[in-house]
């Protein structure tokens, strides 16, 4: 991949230019269809938007020393992270790409978590660190799955780089990976019934309990950039390229908003459940999805 | 005014943040306060967030007549609440301390601990009070933040010049 391109799809299309304000765009959405499935009206339509311009200016507490620089660090982290795995989606058809670009892309979506559950404990406040516990918890438990279902296309086709496994024709193996994927965005993105981490008003606001303005405003970010780069992962792996490029590019921002939908009213029709049942359904109920997609692959490499 | 600060003084009018105190209150006008984010009042259509900690918060929502044992959180949680900040008092409690007055373990009202912005008297008042109380505490808030970062707030145990009240 030539570096012009690179930069482009980083900066440009499907990178920040792109996702920041999808990322409000899916904010609101979810927002939006959560209250329609309440019987509200819901907020206005930039409403993330002007959250994000509100807390870039309020204050923020005064920290010093290495635990105020870490504070700061890990919002930048995150958001930076969750962007640059939106600008690694295979959304063009031969946008470029590497061989391996799908275990970066893998490690960047992980890279919010880790400075979630960093923060909370860096903050020192107790009701962070207890949302950083389930947080670390959580990632444990869907992670097993997610990954399986991922290595399960990679594995069945014997590429690690996202622009092949986007070009590939789409096969039965390809739906039950991707069913995987759909069953760990909503505890990837923290939304009921998964939402034990930042469980509301139970633990306060959960490892980010201590967060305020700029910083705080970054982590809403950073959280709408991974509803862009969850969603867009699986729209990218559940349909193959078709046709020319805006149409491409159409059907990915498509699929994404009805898979955001899905989410939305998934997460208004549940309530949160506890821990122990969360891992119980990762490790017990999903984890056959994965193990049928892993299986199936590998026999499809013995066929082939 | 530059254009930035335009859009920040818009963007605080349409995102205010609420985080709810109980000080004593007997959980009627907590009720109310919920109310007011329910389907038939849905503050979110302001952009009303209730959030789970004060360092999120806008607008601290406080309710009850202020007991000795909340008279320290009280302040500890206005001082958490990052600038700038509204502070609403919700019930006849806050204002006046209303049914307990003369009671020795209550020490209100409110603002003698925190100056208050907005009251919304009444026992539980309507939802529909508590909603025109945050959106008046949001224009205050608004004119707060464009004001020079040295006048934002009013320190804690001061009271304010003149508080607002709403008319229920």
């Amino acid at each position: 991949m030539n570096l012009l391109i690179a930069l482009a799809r980083l900066l440009i299309f499907p990178g920040v230019l792109f996702a920041v304000p999808f990322a409000w765009l899916y904010l609101w959405i979810e927002r939006k269809a959560v209250a329609a499935m309440q019987g509200r009206i819901g907020p206005p339509f930039p409403q993330p938007f002007w959250d994000f311009v509100k807390l870039l200016g309020k204050s923020t507490p005064p920290r010093s020393g290495i635990d105020g620089l870490l504070m700061r660090a890990w919002p930048l982290i995150a958001a930076s992270s969750a962007a640059g795995a939106v600008g690694l989606l295979p959304v063009l058809p031969s946008s470029g790409g590497f061989q391996g670009d799908l275990i970066l892309l893998l490690a960047l979506m992980e890279l919010p978590a880790i400075c979630v559950i960093a923060a909370g404990f860096t903050s020192r406040s107790i009701f962070a660190e207890i949302g950083s516990a389930r947080e670390a918890v959580l990632t444990v438990s869907y992670n097993i799955v997610f990954l399986l279902a991922i290595v399960s296309i990679a594995a069945s086709q014997h590429t690690f780089r996202l622009e092949s496994l986007a070009q590939l024709p789409a096969t039965p193996l390809r739906y039950l990976a991707v069913i995987g994927i759909l069953l760990c965005i909503p505890a990837k993105l923290h939304i009921n019934p998964f939402s034990l981490p930042n469980a509301e008003q139970e633990i306060y606001a959960g490892p980010l309990t201590e967060y305020a303005g700029p910083e705080l405003a970054l982590w809403e970010l950073a959280h709408g950039l991974e509803w862009v780069a969850a969603t867009g992962l699986a729209a990218t792996l559940a349909v193959p390229h078709v046709g020319a490029g805006w149409l491409a590019a159409l059907f990915f921002v498509g699929l994404s908003m009805a898979i955001v939908l899905l989410l939305s009213v998934l997460a208004a029709a549940t309530a949160r459940i506890a821990i122990d049942t969360t891992v119980r359904f990762y490790w017990q109920c999903t984890l056959i999805f994965a193990v049928l997609a892993v299986s199936s692959a590998l026999l499809w490499r013995v066929r082939s | 005014m530059t254009l930035w600060n335009r859009l920040m003084c818009s963007a605080r009018r349409r995102s205010p943040w609420l985080f709810h105190m109980n000080s004593g209150s007997c959980n009627g006008c907590d009720i109310e306060l919920v109310a007011a984010l329910t389907p038939r009042y849905d503050a979110e259509q302001l952009g009303v967030l209730l959030h789970g900690s004060p360092r999120h918060a806008d607008i601290l929502c406080v309710t009850g007549p202020v007991t000795r044992s909340s008279a320290g959180p009280v302040r500890t949680v206005y001082d958490q609440v990052c600038a700038p900040k509204a502070v609403v008092a919700i019930g006849s409690c806050p204002a006046s301390t209303n049914a307990f007055i003369d009671s020795r373990v209550v020490v209100g009202p409110l603002n003698r601990h925190v100056p208050v912005d907005v009251f919304v008297p009444g026992c539980p008042p309507r939802p529909d009070a508590i909603v025109q109380g945050i959106a008046a505490a949001v224009e205050i808030l608004a004119r707060r933040g464009a004001a020079a970062p040295q006048a934002q707030q009013p320190a804690a145990h001061e009271t304010p010049p003149k508080a607002q009240g709403v008319r229920p």
